[in-house]
Order: C-alpha cells, then sequence, then structure tokens
C-alpha cells in the first residue's frame, strides 16, 4: 500500500494529503482496528492464551467470562471439544486477512491492468473485455468461488484464486469508466502532443490518476474477500479442517449453537467489525482524497 | 388600508457570513395593481418575492419586518397556515419555463393541483376548467396539450400553460419573477401583453420583478428601485419615469434603450454613481451597527 | 425503439453463449471423468467407452462443445449424479421457492429503502437525517451472509421467537400443487399455512433485503434530494404542496426511474446471494441445492444451476434495458 500511495502522490505535494487522511475520524477508527486485527495475525502464537488445536473435552463448551461455570484462563470460553474460542479466533485472523490482503491484491492488479488496456485503447480490447464483464456478472458470485475452489481442491491458495477471479472485474469496470474519462482530459492530451508514446502516457499519467479510485475500491475489495473466504470455510471448502478459521468456527457453532453460542458469536462479532472497518476505513479515505480526486 | 400585501421594514441577512441581502426595505402593493420590483442582479428583488412566497433557501435568515398579507403576518404564522395562505391565495410565475415545468407529470395534472387543492373542484370539473383556462392563453388544440409532457412544448407555450396555471386558482396576488427573461424577443412581447390582460380581466395584484425598465414601463402601475439589497427610489411609475429623484434612477433609464427615442443611444451608468450607492449602504448599515 | 431492443436483445445472446462456453470450460477442467461418475462400479471399460461415445466425449473439444450445447437446447441438462433425477425436472421443482424467496426480498428491501429514502428527505435539514444515514450506512456495508448469520443468532437463539430452518413447520405440510407455496396458501385462503411460511422466510428475506434496502435508500435519496432542489418542486411548494406531498408526487416521480433501473441490476446480486442464504437457512431452493450440488460433485446438476442462473440474470438485465426506455416519457416519445 505503501508504494501505491507515492506513485500516485508523486505530482503533487502529499504529505498534507496523507496527514489529513490520517486525521480523519474514520480513517482513525476503521484503520485502528485493521491494525489490530494485523497485529492478532502476524503475533497470534504469542498472543492467543492456549494452543488453538488443543482439545480438551473435560474443559469442553465453558461459557466466556462473566456466566456461570467458568474457568480461569478462558476468557471467551470453549467449544464442545474444549478448545480455547479466543485463540481459535486470533488464528483465524491469519487466515482472514493473508486470504484478503493476497486475493485483494491479485484482483486489484488484473482488473486495473485490464480496465486500463480497455479504457484506453478501446476498440476491439474494450469491446472483448465488456463482453468478459458481461458474462462475469451472469455469474452468482458465490456459487462461482465455491465451484472454482472445488474444482481447484481446497486449500488457501484455491481460495485466493477463486476470489481473484470473481472479483477482477470489480476493479477493471471502474477503472474502464475511469480511463475513459481521464483520456479526455486535458493533460492527456498536452501529453500526446508533447509526443509522449501511448504506454508512456498510460502509465506516467492516466494510472496515477486511477489509483486513487483503485485505492478505495481494494479497501472494500479486503472486507469483501474476508466474507468470502468465511463462506468458503462456513461451506467446508477452505482450508483444511484443523486450521482455525472464522468461516469453520462459524459452521462448527452453527452446530452446536443452544449449548455453545459463544462459539458462533464471536467469530461473527470479528467478521462484522471487519467488514464495518474496512468500510469506514475506505469511506474515509475517500473523502479525504477528495480533493486529489476531482481534480 | 388599501394595500394588499405590505412589506414593512424588512430586512434579511446570509446566514453564512451575515452579509446584510436586504436593508429596511419597505412597499405596499395596492389592490388591482402592478407594481415592479426593480434592480440590477444581487439587488434582493428575487430575495423579496420569495419571503413573500415562503420558498426563501435556508441561506437567507430574515432578521426585522413584517410581510403583511390580508391582515396576517407571513414571517410569523405558523409553516401550515403559511402553506395551505400562500396555496390558495397567491401564485407565482416562474423566470424559466424550461425548468418550472415537472418532466414526469402531464400538462393536465400540472394545471389543475390548485384547483383541486383549494377550490373544490373534483378531477372531472378541474379538468374542464384547466381546458378554458388553456384556450384563454391562446393555446391551440388545449385537449391535446393537457394530455402531453412538458418535453413536447416550446418555451413560450411552456410560459403561457404556466400563466394559466398561475391565474387558475383566481390568486389575490401574482408574483411574475422575470418571467420573460428566458424567452425570445418576440414571444416576450406576446407574454406580457397576455398578463395585462388576464390581470386586467381578474383584478390580480401583481409583484413584477424584473431587471428591465423597458417593460415596467410598459406594464406598471408602481415601481420600487432596489441597490443591494436596499429601496433607492419609490413611486408610481410615471414620477420615476418623467421625474426621477435618485441619481441612480436617473443613470439606469439613461443606460436602458428608449423605445420612444431609439436614436438616443445607450449610456453605461457612471462609475461615480454607483459610488455613491454604496457610499449610501454604507453609511445606513454604519447607522444600523452603530 | 425496436432498434434498440433488438440490439440488446442480440447482446443478451451472446453474453448467454459466453455463459456456456465458460460453464463447458469450468467442467471440462475439473478433475474425475464424468462419464466414471455417471456409470458407477461394476461397469466394464467396454460400457464406459460406449457411454463415452454416446456422449460424443470420444470427439475432439469444439465437436464435445456443440453436442453439449444442442442437447441444452432441446432440454436436455442430464441426470443429477447424487439425486439420480431428470435436471431439468430438480429445477423446476426448487425454482418457485427460490423465486418467492427472491420476489419477497426485493419486495422488503424496495419497502425498506423508499421508506428510509422518503424519511431522510423529508428531515433533510433535520440532526435526525444524520442518524438515518449512518443506519442506512451499516445496511448497505454488510454482506447477506454477515447479515443471516447475525439474524440467527438474534432472532434465532438470542430472542427465539423466529424458525432457523427450513421452508414450512413439516407437521403442517398439504399437498401444494404447485412449488409458490406462499401465493398458493394464500390463493386457498390457508392464511394458517402462508403465516407460517412467512415465519420461515422471514430471516432469509430480510438478510437478503437489507443490503439492498441499504442500496436502494441511497441512490434513491439522492436523486429526491436533487429533484427537490428544481424549479418545479419550488413552484408546486407556491401551489401549497406539503413536503410529503412534493417528495411523493413531483420528486418520486423523477427519482424512481434511475433508482429502479438500479435496483433490477442489483437484484441480479441478490439473487445470486439466496446460494449462501438459503443453505444457512436450510430452504429448500435453487440455492441449497446448488452447494450440495458442488460439495457432491454432481456435475450435470451443478451445470444446469449456472446455467439456470445465468438465463435469469440475463433476462433481469434486459427487462430493465426495457423498462428504463418504456417508462422514460422522453425516451418512450423521443
Amino acid at each position: 500500500m505503501v508504494d501505491v500511495t507515492i506513485t500516485a502522490a508523486s505530482h503533487q505535494n502529499w504529505k498534507p494529503i496523507v496527514a489529513a487522511a490520517f486525521s480523519d475520524p474514520k480513517v482513525a477508527v476503521g484503520g485502528g482496528f485493521i491494525l489490530l486485527l494485523i497485529i492478532l495475525a502476524l503475533g497470534a502464537d504469542l498472543i492467543a492464551p492456549h494452543d488453538p488445536l488443543a482439545q480438551d473435552l473435560m474443559l469442553g463448551s465453558l461459557p466466556p467470562v462473566g456466566m456461570a461455570g467458568t474457568e480461569p484462563g478462558y476468557w471467551l470460553g470453549t467449544d464442545d471439544l474444549g478448545r480455547d474460542v479466543l485463540s481459535r479466533f486470533i488464528h483465524g485472523t491469519r487466515i482472514a486477512l493473508t486470504v484478503a490482503f493476497v486475493a485483494a491484491t491479485i484482483a486489484a492488479t488484473v482488473g486495473t491492468v485490464v480496465g486500463l488496456l480497455a479504457g484506453y485503447f478501446g476498440g476491439w480490447i474494450d469491446v472483448v473485455v465488456s463482453r468478459l464483464i458481461e458474462i462475469w456478472m451472469a455469474f452468482p458470485a458465490v456459487l462461482l468461488s465455491i465451484l472454482i475452489v472445488a474444482i481447484l481442491g481446497s486449500g488457501m491458495h484455491s481460495v485466493i484464486i477463486a476470489i481473484a477471479i470473481i472479483d477482477w472485474t470489480r476493479f477493471a469496470r471502474v477503472v474502464r469508466a475511469e480511463t475513459m474519462a481521464q483520456r479526455q482530459a486535458d493533460y492527456v492530451t498536452a501529453s500526446t502532443v508533447l509526443g509522449f508514446s501511448r504506454l508512456g502516457i498510460l502509465a506516467g499519467e492516466i494510472l496515477p490518476n486511477v489509483l486513487w479510485v483503485v485505492l478505495g475500491l481494494f479497501t472494500l475489495e479486503l472486507g469483501l474477500a474476508v466474507v468470502i473466504e468465511a463462506i468458503l470455510s462456513f461451506v467446508g471448502l477452505s482450508v483444511s479442517s484443523d486450521t482455525p478459521t472464522w468461516g469453520g468456527m462459524i459452521a462448527q457453532g452453527r452446530g452446536i449453537i443452544y449449548q455453545a453460542w459463544w462459539v458462533f458469536a464471536l467469530p461473527l462479532a470479528g467478521l462484522l467489525a471487519t467488514v464495518l472497518a474496512f468500510n469506514q476505513l475506505g469511506a474515509g479515505l475517500r473523502r479525504s482524497l477528495d480533493p486529489v480526486m476531482q481534480r | 388600508m388599501s394595500a394588499l400585501l405590505s412589506i414593512e421594514n424588512l430586512s434579511a441577512v446570509s446566514r453564512r457570513d451575515g452579509k446584510p441581502i436586504l436593508r429596511d426595505v419597505s412597499l405596499q402593493v395596492e389592490s388591482g395593481t402592478i407594481h415592479g420590483l426593480v434592480g440590477e442582479s444581487g439587488a434582493g428583488k428575487s430575495t423579496i418575492s420569495k419571503i413573500v412566497l415562503g420558498i426563501v433557501s435556508g441561506g437567507v435568515v430574515v432578521t426585522a419586518g413584517r410581510v403583511m398579507l390580508d391582515g396576517k403576518d407571513l414571517v410569523q404564522i405558523p409553516e401550515r397556515d403559511k402553506r395551505i395562505l400562500i396555496g390558495s391565495q397567491l401564485a407565482l410565475i416562474p423566470q424559466d419555463p424550461l425548468t418550472a415545468l415537472n418532466p414526469g407529470r402531464h400538462i393536465g395534472d400540472q394545471l389543475t393541483d390548485s384547483l383541486r387543492m383549494w377550490k373544490g373542484f373534483n378531477r372531472k370539473a378541474a379538468w374542464a376548467r384547466a381546458l378554458e383556462l388553456l384556450d384563454h392563453v391562446a393555446i391551440r388544440d388545449p385537449a391535446r396539450v393537457m394530455d402531453q409532457f412538458p418535453h413536447h412544448l416550446s418555451g413560450g407555450m411552456r410560459q403561457r400553460v404556466l400563466i394559466a396555471a398561475a391565474f387558475a386558482i383566481e390568486p389575490k396576488l401574482l408574483i411574475a419573477d422575470e418571467p420573460t427573461t428566458a424567452l425570445d424577443a418576440t414571444v416576450q412581447k406576446q407574454v406580457l401583453q397576455l398578463l395585462k390582460r388576464l390581470q386586467a380581466e381578474h383584478g390580480t395584484s401583481v409583484v413584477f420583478v424584473t431587471h428591465d425598465l423597458g417593460v415596467v414601463a410598459q406594464i406598471c402601475d408602481d415601481v420600487t428601485l432596489l441597490f443591494q439589497g436596499k429601496v433607492m427610489e419609490q413611486g408610481t411609475a410615471a414620477t420615476i419615469f418623467n421625474a426621477p429623484r435618485h441619481a441612480y434612477t436617473r443613470a439606469l433609464l439613461a443606460a436602458s434603450p428608449r423605445y420612444d427615442n431609439p436614436a438616443a443611444g445607450l449610456n453605461p451608468i457612471d462609475d461615480a454613481v454607483i459610488a455613491a450607492c454604496y457610499a449610501q449602504i454604507q453609511q445606513f448599515d454604519g447607522v444600523q451597527h452603530g | 425503439m425496436i432498434g434498440l431492443i433488438t440490439k440488446r436483445a442480440g447482446m443478451a445472446a451472446v453474453t448467454l453463449f459466453g455463459v456456456a462456453v465458460v460453464v463447458f470450460g469450468l467442467l471440462r477442467v475439473a478433475p474425475g471423468d464424468p462419464i466414471a461418475m455417471m456409470i458407477g462400479p461394476g461397469a466394464t471399460a467396454d460400457d464406459i467407452l460406449r457411454l463415452r461415445a454416446s456422449y460424443g466425449l470420444d470427439q475432439p473439444l469444439i465437436n464435445q462443445f456443440w453436442i453439449w450445447l444442442g442437447s441444452l437446447l432441446q432440454g436436455d441438462f442430464g441426470t443429477s449424479i447424487s439425486r439420480r433425477i431428470d435436471v431439468g425436472q430438480l429445477l423446476l421443482e426448487r425454482l418457485p421457492a427460490t423465486i418467492e424467496l427472491a420476489l419477497m426480498a426485493l419486495l422488503v428491501s424496495m419497502v425498506l429503502g423508499g421508506f428510509i429514502a422518503i424519511i431522510g428527505t423529508l428531515w433533510r435539514r433535520h440532526w435526525a437525517s444524520g442518524a438515518i444515514d449512518g443506519v442506512n450506512g451499516v445496511l448497505l456495508a454488510i454482506p447477506e451472509f454477515v447479515w443471516a448469520l447475525a439474524l440467527v443468532l438474534a432472532l434465532g437463539v438470542a430472542f427465539p421467537v423466529l424458525p432457523l430452518s427450513g421452508r414450512i413447520n413439516p407437521s403442517l405440510t398439504t399437498d401444494f400443487r404447485t412449488g409458490f407455496s406462499l401465493l398458493e396458501s394464500l390463493l386457498i385462503f390457508r392464511f394458517d399455512l402462508a403465516a407460517d411460511l412467512a415465519r420461515h422466510m422471514t430471516m432469509p428475506v430480510l438478510a437478503l433485503a437489507l443490503p439492498l434496502a441499504g442500496i436502494i435508500a441511497r441512490v434513491l435519496r439522492e436523486a429526491l434530494s436533487e429533484a427537490m432542489m428544481q424549479d418545479y418542486v419550488t413552484l408546486a411548494r407556491v401551489k401549497g404542496m406539503s413536503e410529503l406531498r412534493l417528495i411523493l408526487f413531483e420528486a418520486m416521480r423523477n427519482a424512481i426511474g434511475p433508482t429502479l433501473a438500479l435496483t433490477g441490476v442489483q437484484f441480479t446480486f441478490l439473487i445470486g446471494g439466496t446460494v449462501i442464504v438459503e443453505k444457512i437457512f436450510s430452504y429448500p431452493g435453487l440455492g441449497n441445492m446448488a452447494i450440495d450440488a458442488v460439495v457432491n460433485r454432481d456435475f450435470p446438476l451443478i451445470q444446469g444451476l449456472v446455467l439456470m442462473f445465468g438465463v435469469i440474470f440475463i433476462l433481469i438485465n434486459l427487462l430493465v434495458d426495457f423498462a428504463v426506455v418504456a417508462f422514460n416519457p422522453r425516451l418512450r416519445h423521443g
């Protein structure tokens, strides 16, 4: 993300813009929560109070602190196999964030390149890309992602590929439209007159301006990718069932919801907060970068 | 008092920066007359008409004064009463006929709104009355026009429709907000004649907002001349045109095309006159705040 | 106008063909021999060869595609491997449940979204409009999967007022003649059945409707606020119309067109959302069956389902295009 900011901002004085972005309350709250998740994911082994896989049937279905019959050290209770819910949740952030960042980056890169080419060169490239996007829109995204994972086989790689395959169009659509608009703008005409090559203009003039839009979409996509990963784990198609994931915990918790609702509730709360945090972060970035986007 | 509308010491400021928009404006509109509200853009003439009609934007705050219609103060009465009073007694002929008709509603529906809301007409009766009204403003084939959408009509026809709609409820007071500015010259003249004719027939009082002294000379009985929200000169049209007292009035008259004497040519307003007007405004503001 | 319709229909046909190509491609790269899965154990190598030939699987890929497409066009989707029933028949059995669910969700989202937009516009100068915008932001930020789970926890467990799964209480089941159980029970005045169906539908419908309601509210609100600043609304205000009437009868007429067009496109996403929502609530529709089909690697069924969703989506987009033309007075007469 850092190099995105610098590339795009190299055309103007970017320090005040970045400063404004960080002082925006939405960015602070949303970004703060995401930062917390990143710390949890990176330091899961140190932070988690228990081994997420350690079972102890003697300690099964313990409720969270504050309810009757708790056991010290198991703050948010245990599941029916006696595994610590909090530790499983913390380890689950790893898969969630890894999948989100890698998948969103691939989708954003592919979508942006395709969108730029279609929007800038038009002609048959644009016809093909537009048709492709149209065809993609005719598939239910969730069903397609499940199908792709089923074909590729379970595992984190399949999940990442599936998300990138279903969501590149989100970027391509917007970038294509934005590029078409930018192409008409004066500075592009000026560069053409000055004799820059077409690819040079695309990379040097249009891309930096389109990147701000991509940044907003990318933030939203991170939230969506977390949800799709959870859906795939929920269905039982994501990573192996040994690795704790939010979706897997939700599916497991759904089965024992009357005995141990907390197994279901914690990852759900995490999912909810993550989606909202990415959303707020995106909205805040869009708002504070607005003067840049309206150039 | 024979005045139908009486504006007394009306002042207003901008909500954003507190700058005065209207400065102690008073004027009376006598029953059955046409009162010209004249000034350049920014003079406050539109703000006055919007305050009277209750459609002033949130950016304008009335700080003092009364707007008396039939003994009721439009600034003070509750929102709901004001809406009913304005809806049933007042009407507006807007400036731009191209944007003042709802593009998604049939002409007939827009024409019969007021009749059905305030005159107790049922749908059928209102429709019949609207046909008469359209006929009266010289629209050919009114039955067809009733079933059309605004984009089918020319600008001049739309303005006729709007005039018909304004007279539909026999309003006591009609506010015409530069009703001919957006029309081309030949159509302008027809619309003015139409307006004058209907006004005379119905005995309606009219506030005619304009920046065009030539139009004022053609149809107004009384005139109020504004500059920067302040009344510069007020009186009957005859006095204003024949014996103007204020230097600004004289300068404006000299700057207007003379229909009686085209050879006289145009004289741009002297900067010294404008400067004197601003000095007068500043002096007024100083007295207000000092 | 005829030209426009022909052009759009032509483009839809191209898209549909593209969908077929993608489905064919996906199923060909899928691991496992479809014939081996179809025929079951105990078959000889000779049997398999014969079956391969009968399906044209011994031919070049491009020929296989045309044979496959030909049988689809004749309505032959093959036989479900896991259920041993004709796929076409299975789809028709499940389709009505999903249609009822999706249409109900669309209705709820339009009513709720419209309500939020109208209240927001009515109170646009009031502090409460900020709170409404905030709630709306949450509505549209959270995807249907997360809504569904939150509803399970809130209305199924914490305050167990609604049934967690299924379409109707099994003890109530009567012989419905059609799959449109809710509609049918209303038509035969069995309101007890309708009430039970509605209770079962409430959570899945809400999960699907809330995000769309948020989108509708935001777009409609913006369009209404824009329209409220137009001269014709000012003139109508002088006529003495109340604020609510101005919104409903003056502004709405011009704001609703673009909003409906967007709603139509978003409706396809809502239908896509039925896949996971039906699974969560064990609602017996297409989506629920689709996930089972993928998990069971029932490729004939998967192919039928994906194509059916594709056809539905393309038809909806086509309908929206036509509706936009039909309802806009300028385009209609222009």
